[in-house]
């Protein structure tokens, strides 16, 4: 029994948050956002494919790194915190592994019906009567969403050609809605953290009635409720990317787990950090919208809470 | 990440397993059908019979060295001994504030005479130790405790009032923290006491808690005479007038692990998916999920922060944390089953009456309010 990270994972992750600190800054994010369609800046995604991260899960006889989901995950928290609007759990999680290390931006309606970054993907993995296919992002008909988070740059699919190749190696469709599930509850943990962080920061600067606001014993007790929320939530987390990693038994049940308890935490984070803040975070020239907006669509995508909590609950009904 | 267990830990915890369902099913037997709640006199008395069992197998402190009467086992082997007591639904162990509050002080700042004198017959359920911190006016601050010891010709003696004592009406001794300077204030000049509560001048009176048992008592002392022998080792543990310092060291352990380990909110859990599923619709199946989910996260929450300790980690203020987890969880657990027992959840039983015990949990070992600021302050920098 060790429930931690290894040494070699730990660095991993460590090199993924020094290299998104540096080119995955909040004005990058803020780019993503006014980006035209098709033109998603790719300088950090570029250092990330060179890192290995987007061939991470592929085996190393086909160009990958051949390390598993226990990797993954903690990189994963790390792309939540710095708000990192590229496809990176739609390629790295989901398709990486079914369509090769060297497959560029991949991106898919896996999720849901809003396909995050459509538009900048080369190729989109779609799911079209209980079959997963994969098509090039300039075979189909895309039509633009505007969302809340325009950061997610998302587009729905209104055509694809007819008789599209299926994926090259069928999968069980499970098996990669449970990938995407995790891979999302890890962005929803660094988006709370990100948010935590940011908000611990600022109530320490904000000064009112001549003290920081920190000070207060109402404001700390939102942060440390805050806190909580996301100390219990990464274990499920990381559990579930262990489980995926060992194809526990208790895959679904555990990444259902995650998801509902990631989805609940980062919402928490977001409703006391934004009250932290007050005016100042009802306001997009702080940064902290970034975070929370994409936590809105992120908790909604790849099932929400009641859907993964009704999951479990039918695990434990068997 | 290896979240598998040791075929050594899996043979312990199957021993441990068949020991509880052998001896659990005699301990019934012997008490002639359902025994009563540990925190009436009668229950009590049948509890001990339960505790001297798990002695005489050193079940009763698995985690303490032979010489103490534990099985020197590992915290993991303590985690799964944990498990298996409440999957087993042992009774809850009424010799709990020795064993885990007193306990690891008495290890950290006790002298070979106090270990050798007080643990064994602590776990042997021979000395039944309750604890006497609180006072009328000393609760979440309890830097502000105005009982008094004064140093006389060999001992010393004890004036004041300690309140809110679980089980303190059947215990025969009380470890608590007396004012040994008049003059200091707070966390200055307090000392920690180990004394018999038949020592003349202590009175001992039991009250009712929310359900009624005598789970509670209020203890009187009146220039009693408390004399350096009346404990092997002496009355004082650690340094006189460094009580604060021990005493932290026990809330330590209160707040966090040793006192509460998941085992026993996974086993009630479980018990509520069970009765969710026979009796529940749709809706409360789904905030039973929700239960049982922040019972499993609190398992490995648990499983995290035993890495750590047994990389030499100390226990830090993460614990606040935990203890709020814990005590939320436990109430939202009871909350689903009464929500699930509709009418019926007014009758006597188990679950009601686990639900009134649950409602101690954010009040108990640290209010939660006390626990937030700590995690603001210590565990995210806040400025007090």
């Amino acid at each position: 029994m060790r429930f931690a990270l290894t040494e070699d994972q730990v660095a991993f992750r460590d090199a993924v948050r020094d290299l998104l600190a540096k080119e995955c800054t909040p004005a990058v994010v803020r780019a993503a956002s006014d980006a035209p369609a098709g033109k998603l800046d790719r300088g950090v995604w570029d250092s990330l494919r060179e890192m290995g991260v987007l061939g991470l899960l592929v085996p190393e006889a086909d160009g990958g790194l051949g390390l598993d989901e226990t990797y993954l995950v903690p990189i994963l928290e790390e792309c939540g915190r710095a708000a990192l609007p590229h496809p990176i759990v739609e390629t790295a999680m989901v398709a990486a592994r079914l369509l090769g290390a060297d497959i560029g931006m991949v991106s898919t309606d896996l999720g849901g019906p809003n396909v995050p970054c459509a538009t900048d993907a080369d190729m989109l993995l779609l799911l079209r009567d209980d079959a997963l296919i994969a098509v090039a992002t300039s075979e189909v008909t895309l039509d633009p969403v505007a969302t809340v988070d325009s950061a997610r740059r998302a587009a729905r699919v209104t055509a694809i050609p007819a008789n599209p190749p299926p994926a090259p190696e069928p999968v069980p469709i499970e098996l990669a809605l449970d990938r995407g599930a995790l891979g999302t509850a890890a962005m929803l943990v660094g988006l709370g953290q990100a948010m935590l962080d940011l908000t611990v920061g600022y109530v320490q600067e904000r000064q009112q009635f001549g003290v920081p606001i920190g000070s207060f014993q109402a404001v700390k007790h939102h942060l440390a409720d805050a806190a909580l929320a996301l100390e219990f939530a990464r274990p499920a987390v990381w559990r579930a990317g262990w489980s995926v990693a060992h194809d526990q038994p208790t895959r679904a049940r555990d990444v259902s787990m995650a998801k509902a308890m990631a989805n609940d935490a980062a919402e928490l984070v977001s409703r006391k950090a934004l009250q932290c803040h007050g005016a100042i975070g009802y306001t997009v020239e702080a940064d902290l919208h970034l975070f929370m907006k994409r936590a809105w669509a992120l908790a909604r995508s790849w099932g929400d809470t009641a859907h993964h909590t009704d999951r479990v609950a039918s695990a434990l009904d068997a | 990440m290896d979240l598998t267990w040791s075929s050594a830990e899996d043979a312990f915890r199957a021993e441990a397993r068949a020991w509880l369902e052998a001896n659990l099913a005699a301990w019934r037997a012997e008490c002639g059908g359902e025994p009563a709640s540990g925190d009436t006199r009668e229950g009590f008395a049948q509890h001990l019979g339960w505790e001297r069992r798990l002695f005489a197998d050193q079940w009763a402190a698995v985690s303490w060295p032979a010489e103490h009467g534990g099985r020197g086992a590992s915290l993991w082997e303590w985690l799964l001994f944990e498990e298996e007591y409440y999957r087993a639904a042992c009774p809850p162990r009424v010799t709990q504030n020795g064993i885990f509050l007193l306990a690891p002080s008495i290890f950290e700042f006790g002298n070979p005479d106090q270990q050798a004198g007080i643990l064994a017959r602590m776990a042997g359920a021979d000395d039944l130790w309750c604890q006497g911190w609180s006072e009328p006016n000393a609760g979440s601050d309890l830097a502000s405790v105005t009982s008094k010891a004064r140093r006389v010709d060999g001992g010393w003696v004890l004036d004041g009032q300690k309140t809110w004592t679980t089980r303190g009406a059947f215990c025969t001794h009380l470890f608590g923290l007396f004012r040994t300077d008049p003059d200091s204030a707070r966390h200055k000049g307090l000392t920690y006491f180990l004394l018999p509560l038949d020592t003349p001048g202590v009175t001992v009176r039991g009250f009712g808690r929310l359900d009624g048992d005598e789970g509670f008592a209020e203890v009187f002392f009146d220039d009693a005479f408390l004399a350096d022998d009346a404990i092997p080792g002496g009355v004082v543990l650690g340094e006189a007038e460094g009580g604060w310092a021990v005493a932290m060291a026990t809330a330590g352990s209160e707040r966090g692990l040793t006192l509460r380990s998941p085992g026993r909110f996974v086993a009630t859990a479980e018990r509520l998916v069970t009765l969710a599923n026979e009796l529940g619709d749709a809706v409360l199946r789904r905030r039973a999920a929700t239960a049982w989910m922040h019972a499993e996260a609190y398992q490995q929450q648990t499983l995290a922060t035993v890495t750590k300790l047994a990389w030499g980690a100390k226990p830090g203020a993460e614990a606040s944390l935990a203890k709020l987890w814990w005590s939320e969880l436990d109430i939202e657990l009871h909350q689903v089953a009464l929500d699930l027992l509709g009418a019926d959840a007014e009758v006597d039983g188990p679950w009601s009456k686990a639900w009134q015990f649950s409602l101690s949990g954010p009040i108990y070992a640290g209010t939660n309010e006390i626990q937030r600021n700590i995690a603001a302050e210590r565990v995210l920098g806040l400025p007090r």
